[in-house]
């Protein structure tokens, strides 16, 4: 647990963003989780994106399942309507709330047991329908409330901190993912900022379902010697596909080509992603390409990072959906009810 | 010979098909008949589950004096499927009827001694007739509807104008149909003159009312009470439900302009998503509901006990059926209203509603919309497969256009400006309602954190037993509030003084009534109430106070309104006498009638005759 107060008052002299916010703005309340946590420089991470991003805070909606992981929408953005919703479920809920006002910018934040064992459905269920937010998955392997059992992203073989051995294969969350249908998959290392930030404006801007899944250690039941989602073990084994910069917009681009092997995906808002591939051969716009690469580096025991995925010109529900682009629950009955008129002709038909 | 059935608008007929023969539109021809003849009919489906190949039944009660309750008995069985032959002979009413497909002589012991046979080379007139195997199949259906109308009196000019109806814009299916109906009617004319005493006359006992199924007026009430978010995963009886919505909403809610729709349907992967996508929608604003059944909500508990803590409001149609699993499923009972009421962990308890017919149906779910956002809460609208997939006489749908939505106590972006003071869980106006924001309201105020119990009346985060113990207090109070606001319970009296009471609710109305009137010829008189809700206002508790005995008519085993009332309504348990249906099939009146004579039999109670009435 983090113990020191935030102050309320926030320095004059703080930067603020185009619309008119300070960093601080995006903050929420103090965490809960413990010292280290990896969960917290994710919180930080959204802080940092969000507000780089120039979106106002109460535009974003903030939903989540059960877990360590789920209880952060609290720590950051204290002026979004945030939910706490049941263990495995978010997605849904999500989807639901995201039908009914299309304008608000939608986060649903995760853990590997809410996502990958009790929601593994649910979290396969919003890949397939192209709801249009940002899933962040903070993955640490391991059911950290309930005190150190093993989830279902643990990998085979790896050391529980009582000691047991998992005997289970894992689920790869990036792997199913790809075969659901999410148009932007990437994965991170909550301990890489100057990577997860930009991944995330990315996953914001992107017009479809961005899923990031970050592995986070957990100091208290997962950062020992034997497991594979240690800060150590990450830091060791951590291989990047590419370095990312995110553009806003196209206007916003300052011409600046280092050598060979940078990519420009032109986002469907006119923000523009510019990828710095670290592997040659890594087209992050085929699907295929992306599948094998993070299957063989899983082979090697190496965990790729970067943005393995993106569909930039994806749809999303709504618009497979062909609904109306006003909010639906700002629809009354003169929007939405036929009439007595109708009705007569429907009883009429009914004889 | 037994005497024959003779009957005027009065009787029951019987159709045993084949699933998948193509039986149902050429059944419903048949029923649809009487109406447009003045005379009312009440047709149930009995169905397997299974697409084709076993045994289906359609039974239409022809009744004048409108009793729509399922009657008991068959007069006239029209036998098309040899493999139920000796279960269906069996259930005729003795001196009542037989029509079978003589094509292949049957012997003497496959019939009944005290039944008429009527039949009719029906196999015989299609290879005639017919090339195509499935036509000769489909055409079999039509011909004995020919024959049927012939027998029994329906003008053929009736038949002719249901025809030109179903098949308008289809000219290559009109005229071939036509031919058929002509084809038995004119073989019966000529060779089966009087072998039916079972007769129709013109009437005029219809009226202005609709013939419709509840599932379908169940959707168009989502469609008036403004849903927009419709999820839900495909259970019998359910599913043509939300397979309505689709269809009105196709007609009604697609923007003239624009093409684009103004409703969002998903068919989602289990209940627990499609609950989760209702709650989900209900938390933002946007009117939302799912249509399931038993074990639909089973999986749901878990979403409906947050969405209670939480006050969300979302719809549940429940269309009930017999239990888990499958087989049962496609027969009707009564029997999710503990599961309903009490549904999910802690201490829960939800509003339910009990629509009697069609008509209810479309006005409860459209109240439900608005009570659940009055409310913040979860709604059960508790119907049945007796209502849900059988077309049903009932009142025409109503609407009025001065009827505004209750969006509930929702904060705006300007009284929060204003400073208004803002607690999510917190009583303002003594209601045990509180107010609520939608996500993205105002950048600096009205923002809160959703959690189910743990929490203070500013939804700030609390696991302080004080706060817990307000909040579960005010949701009490809430409940009390719901009281005043669901449908009242609607009392029939007896003509006569009555010491009994009796409380039903849901699809059983129309036996109920039927049941009220032949105890009354059997001198044993009831005040009858319809309970149309719970929880339960204090007229129920009075009802039960002011009679000796109150009967409690269920179509379950376990008598669960009963228990409710008892646990809920805190009435006295000795005073309640429950007559209970519960095989799958729509509860009669007969069996109403019997249960209760028997029960006042035994407790020695002196029927009041008429003329002794004090």
């Amino acid at each position: 647990m983090t113990y020191l107060a935030k102050p309320k008052l926030h320095h004059p002299s703080l930067q603020k963003n185009k619309v008119g916010y300070t960093r601080r703005d995006y903050e929420g309340k103090v965490s809960t989780l413990c010292a280290g946590c990896g969960h917290d420089s994710i919180s930080a991470a959204l802080i940092q994106a969000f507000w780089e991003l120039d979106v106002e805070p109460h535009k974003v909606a903030k939903l989540s399942g059960i877990g360590c992981s789920s209880k952060t929408p609290d720590y950051f953005l204290g002026n979004s309507h945030g939910f706490n919703t049941v263990h495995g479920r978010m997605p849904s809920v999500l989807t639901g709330a995201n039908l009914a006002n299309r304008e608000l910018i939608y986060l649903g934040v995760s853990g590997d047991g809410d996502s990958a064992s009790i929601g593994l459905g649910q979290f396969a269920h919003v890949m397939r329908r192209g709801v249009n937010m940002t899933y962040i998955l903070e993955n640490n392997g391991v059911y950290g409330l309930t005190k150190g059992q093993f989830s279902a992203t643990a990998d085979k073989g790896s050391k529980a901190k009582k000691g047991a051995i998992n005997t289970d294969a894992p689920v790869d969350t990036v792997s199913l993912a790809l075969i659901m249908g999410a148009s932007f998959v990437a994965r991170s290392f909550s301990g890489d900022k100057a990577q997860l930030v930009p991944l995330i404006k990315a996953a914001i801007a992107h017009g479809g379902t961005s899923f990031i899944d970050v592995i986070s250690p957990c100091v208290a039941f997962n950062n020992h010697s034997g497991s594979t989602k240690s800060y150590d073990y990450v830091r060791e084994h951590n291989e990047a596909v590419n370095r990312l910069d995110f553009w806003p917009s196209r206007d916003a681009i300052s011409i600046d080509y280092s050598e060979g092997g940078l990519i420009e995906v032109p986002q469907h808002d006119d923000s523009i992603l510019r990828l710095r591939k670290l592997d040659s051969d890594y087209d992050p716009t085929d699907r295929i390409t992306a599948m094998n690469h993070v299957a063989r580096a899983a082979e090697k025991g190496e965990v790729l990072t970067g943005l393995l995925y993106v569909h930039p010109e994806a749809e999303d529900l709504h618009a497979h959906l062909n609904t109306y682009p006003a909010a639906f629950n700002r629809l009354g009955e003169k929007e939405l009810c036929p009439g007595a008129g109708v009705l007569e002709k429907i009883n009429a038909g009914l004889r | 010979m037994a005497k024959r059935i003779e009957a005027v608008n009065d009787f029951v007929v019987k159709f045993a098909n084949v699933n998948g023969s193509g039986s149902a539109s050429a059944n419903e021809l048949f029923a649809k008949s009487f109406l447009r003849m003045g005379i009312p009919v009440s047709p149930r489906n009995i169905f397997p589950s299974n697409i084709q190949g076993l045994p289906t039944w359609y039974e239409v009660r022809v009744t004048e004096r409108g009793w729509l309750g399922r009657r008991g008995g068959v007069d006239l069985m029209v036998a098309m499927n040899p493999q139920t032959w000796n279960q269906d002979v069996k259930e005729i009413e003795p001196g009542g009827y037989l029509f079978y497909d003589d094509t292949r002589p049957l012997p003497a012991s496959k019939f009944r001694p005290d039944i008429h046979v009527i039949g009719m080379p029906l196999t015989d007139m299609c290879n005639d007739n017919y090339t195509d195997s499935r036509e000769r199949q489909l055409f079999k259906n039509i011909i004995y509807v020919g024959a049927l109308a012939s027998m029994i009196g329906i003008e053929p000019g009736v038949i002719a104008e249901l025809i030109g109806e179903q098949y308008k814009g289809k000219e290559k299916l009109l005229k071939p149909n036509v031919n058929a109906f002509q084809l038995g009617y004119h073989y019966a004319q000529e060779k089966l003159k009087d072998a039916l005493g079972l007769k129709a006359r013109r009437a005029d006992a219809v009226g202005d009312r609709i013939f419709v199924d509840g599932n379908a007026a169940a959707a168009l009430g989502c469609v008036y009470g403004g849903a927009t978010v419709c999820a839900w995963y495909p259970i019998t009886p359910s599913s043509s439900l939300a397979e309505s919505f689709q269809r009105y909403c196709g007609r009604l809610r697609v923007d003239k302009d624009s093409g684009k729709h103004k409703y969002a349907i998903v068919q989602a992967e289990d209940e627990l998503a499609s609950i989760g996508i209702v709650v989900g929608a209900g938390w933002n604003g946007a009117r939302a509901f799912t249509a399931t059944s038993g074990p639909g909500v089973s999986l749901m508990t878990e979403f409906i006990g947050l969405a209670y803590f939480a006050e969300i409001p979302a719809v549940i149609i429940n269309v009930q059926r017999g239990g888990p699993s499958t087989g049962m499923p496609t027969r009707t009972q009564q029997s999710d209203v503990i599961a309903c009421a009490y549904a999910s962990h802690g201490d829960t308890k939800h509003v339910l509603l009990f629509p009697e017919d069609p008509h209810e149906c479309f006005e409860f779910a459209a109240q439900a919309l608005d009570l659940a956002e009055r409310l913040q809460t979860p709604v059960f609208v508790m119907t049945d497969l007796d209502i849900g997939m059988n077309q049903r006489l009932c009142k025409p749908f109503e609407w009025d256009d001065s009827r505004k939505y209750d969006r509930g106590k929702v904060m705006s972006a300007e009284e929060l400006e204003a400073g208004k003071d803002f607690g999510r869980y917190l009583d303002v106006d003594g209601d045990g309602i509180p107010y609520r924001t939608y996500p993205g309201t105002h950048a600096k105020r009205g923002a809160y954190f959703t959690r189910g119990t743990t929490k203070n009346a500013y939804a700030a985060y609390s696991e302080a037993g004080p706060d817990y113990v307000y909040n579960v207090q005010r949701l009490l109070k809430k409940f009390e509030t719901a009281k005043t606001l669901v449908p009242k319970a609607l009392l029939t009296a007896s003509k006569e003084p009555a010491r009994f009471g009796a409380i039903y609710y849901g699809s059983t109305g129309p036996a109920m009534h039927e049941a009220l009137e032949a105890l009354a010829a059997k001198g044993i008189f009831a005040n009858a109430l319809r309970v149309r809700a719970f929880p339960f206002q204090d007229e129920i508790f009075d009802f039960v106070q002011s009679h000796t005995k109150v009967f409690v008519i269920e179509q379950n085993r376990d008598a669960q309104l009963k228990t409710l009332l008892v646990n809920d309504a805190g009435i006295n348990p000795a005073n309640l006498i429950s007559v209970l249906h519960y095989d799958g099939t729509p509860i009669t009146a007969r069996f109403i009638t019997n249960e209760i004579s028997e029960i006042v039999t035994a407790l020695n109670v002196r029927p009041i005759k008429k003329d002794k009435a004090a």
